[in-house]
């Protein structure tokens, strides 16, 4: 906002008299054809109604951050960080998430092939099915997790009786609980990229004698690889945030279920010391991902 | 094309029914393909014709990408209607290459042997084979953004032909490469199509792409074959306007008595042949001389009124396109054109000599 017209944009000299000048039509429209200093910046043409709102915007957006660190204890951080609990929370968190990460990959891509690539009759509803979880509040999640998988679920009871699993208030739930919510992020981001990769890759590849699976495996797999990053960057991120789905599917039990922002929240209750630096450790995480995605971004461009 | 010999192809027999015999029939929409082709294996066909013609649909349905609608494809006597493209014995070159952008050029060749069952190791020994045959031997790790166009088409060659198709399609080989790049790449891409054993089709709608790279020309326009034959023949004989245009010629049909021919659209054309029945006609745009006036003492049979209604640079020459008694097009020197006066509106007469036009049968 505050950079100077470029240095690029010399004052424009008085034009000299040229041919087109000598008609007299030229003459009289010459002075008002004259270019004008080109304004650059956008800061200084930004009218006002808009430019207000915007550092307002972003001071919504930061003011909160710059207060979680400035309320930081930070003399007794080492110690809160280096507790039990703490540990226990950040280990489960970064576990869960990746598990879920996992699960949405070995899951997610194949589906999202399915919706990019096969043509079937209901197509699009389908792919706003699988965009639901995006916007369901997740407590809303949790509670239809239950209803399929829990104990009574419908498909719950068979894995129950079948296999004697129990997904709720276990670890594997959190996973379950966690792949829900996040899986559809790593669904659209590959989607998209297999929309905008050529599939006509895959038909050479299968005139050189691969079969379909081969061909996606050997072609569009390493050809998309930058999409699944990206979308399993978010879907860990997401996954990683994760707590109306949880705290309802798999509950809070510490060491078992309790994952970071479950701890912060309860911490926040009794020892605010303590959620604000929890709440650190995820903050800090959160600018890692986006400096590891910022860096796979200017890479790939 | 139910040949009676056809069921005498007994299996265990190979070479009694050697290359393809294919009848391609594809409907999609609208649009309806059909198209016979007869290759023995050595040969290379062309298929030849507008955008929009059919063509790479039917390379397409020869690589199986495409599923016939009907008609039939036999390989080497082998049914191939419903095999899967990844169990044809077929090799393809793709108009843009479609070269694997994350595989260097030598895995890129490797591909298909390794899908065919060879070892990585074997694989790559044979693409390293392939890629020296075709002079790239430095350019092995190579991804394919660091190739030129005229090296792109060559691994994309070599590809195609490590997995030893029995059948190669070429899409396109040249469209995707500048004019001094495509001059040589020709002159190569030919020298390969020479040693290739097996049967080649290539697609283009290049008249001299198709005429220097195949030994015989399919013509197809608007999915059916109109004209198929020798490069020269084709040149010398075209049946379409399409086909006139490619190789330059003033085309017409009439009906011919004698030495004359009156054309459907009504004046007549004098020519050396004697023919009866209806005909075609052709000369060169070479061989119209045009004048401002009414000439009187030229030996030229064939005298003309027209109107110029365009002047394009065509080589060092103008060309002239005229509307009047005849449409034509005519090829003048610019001294010719400037002494003329020529500009689109211009009166002139046209006048061509028997001996250049040239009459064959419909």
């Amino acid at each position: 906002m505050t950079s100077p017209s470029s240095p690029s944009s010399p004052p424009s000299p008085p034009s000299p008299p040229d041919k087109s000048t000598a008609t007299p039509d030229a003459l009289g429209g010459g002075p008002r054809r004259r270019p004008r200093p080109v304004r650059r910046g956008g800061g200084r043409g930004a009218p006002l109604p808009l430019l207000l709102p915007a550092l307002i915007g972003l001071a919504f957006l930061i003011v909160p951050l710059i207060a979680l660190l400035v309320r930081t204890p930070w003399r007794s951080l080492p110690e809160q960080l280096t507790s039990a609990e703490v540990w226990q929370a950040l280990q489960l968190s970064l576990i869960c998430a990746t598990a879920a990460t996992g699960v949405s990959l070995v899951i997610g891509v194949p589906l999202a092939w399915l919706l990019a690539r096969v043509e079937f009759p209901g197509r699009g509803l389908v792919r706003a099915l699988v965009t639901l979880p995006l916007v369901l509040p997740p407590v809303v999640g949790g509670v239809a997790l239950l209803m399929a998988l829990g104990r009574g679920g419908i498909v719950g009871q068979w894995l129950d009786d079948w296999f004697g699993i129990t997904l709720p208030f276990t670890t594997a739930g959190v996973i379950v609980a966690e792949a829900f919510v996040a899986m559809p992020f790593l669904v659209i981001s590959v989607e998209g990229t297999l929309r905008a990769a050529d599939p006509r890759y895959e038909e050479a590849a299968t005139t050189l004698g691969a079969s379909r699976f081969t061909a996606f495996r050997r072609v569009t797999l390493p050809l998309i690889a930058p999409g699944i990053a990206a979308g399993a960057v978010l879907a860990w991120a997401r996954a990683l945030g994760e707590f109306g789905a949880t705290i309802t599917f798999a509950g809070n039990f510490p060491g078992r279920t309790q994952t970071m922002p479950l701890a912060v929240y309860l911490a926040l209750q009794s020892d605010p010391e303590a959620a604000i630096a929890l709440s650190l450790v995820l903050l800090a995480v959160s600018i890692a991902v986006l400096a590891g995605l910022r860096d796979r971004w200017m890479t790939a461009g | 094309m139910s040949e009676s010999h056809n069921a005498a192809a007994a299996p265990g027999s190979p070479g009694s029914e050697e290359g393809l015999d294919a009848r391609l029939l594809v409907e999609r929409g609208t649009f309806r393909l059909d198209v016979a082709l007869r290759v023995a294996p050595g040969e290379v066909v062309a298929l030849l014709g507008p955008n929009g013609a059919g063509k790479t649909t039917a390379l397409r349905a020869l690589a199986g990408l495409t599923p016939l609608s009907g008609g039939h494809m036999r390989l080497d006597g082998a049914e191939l209607d419903r095999t899967p493209t990844e169990s044809r014995p077929v090799g393809v070159v793709f108009q843009d290459y479609l070269l694997f952008p994350h595989l260097t050029a030598l895995d890129n060749v490797a591909f298909g042997p390794r899908c065919h069952g060879a070892t990585k190791a074997e694989a790559r020994v044979r693409a390293a084979e392939w890629l020296d045959r075709m002079g790239l031997a430095e350019h092995a790790g190579a991804k394919p953004r660091r190739l030129s166009g005229g090296q792109a088409q060559r691994v994309a060659l070599a590809r195609a032909l490590a997995t030893g198709p029995r059948l190669l399609l070429l899409d396109e080989p040249l469209a995707a490469l500048d004019a001094r790049t495509r001059l040589e790449v020709r002159a190569q891409l030919r020298r390969h199509l020479a040693d290739f054993e097996a049967v080649a089709v290539l697609v283009t709608h290049d008249p001299l792409d198709a005429m220097v790279l195949a030994d015989r020309l399919v013509v197809v326009e608007d999915g059916r074959i109109v004209q198929e034959g020798g490069p020269s023949h084709i040149a010398r004989h075209p049946r379409t306007d399409y086909i006139a245009q490619l190789v330059g010629l003033n085309l017409y049909q009439g009906r011919a008595d004698g030495h004359t021919v009156r054309l459907d659209a009504g004046p007549h054309i004098t020519t050396t042949e004697a023919l009866t029945g209806p005909v075609f006609v052709a000369f060169p745009p070479s061989a119209v001389t045009l004048h401002r006036d009414r000439p009187t003492g030229s030996s030229a049979r064939n005298l003309w009124h027209g109107r110029v209604t365009g002047l394009e640079t065509h080589g060092d020459q103008i060309r002239a396109d005229l509307t009047g008694e005849l449409p034509l097009a005519a090829d003048l020197t610019t001294v010719a054109a400037a002494e003329l006066d020529l500009h689109p509106g211009s009166e002139v007469w046209a006048t061509v000599k028997a001996t250049q036009t040239h009459a064959y049968p419909v």
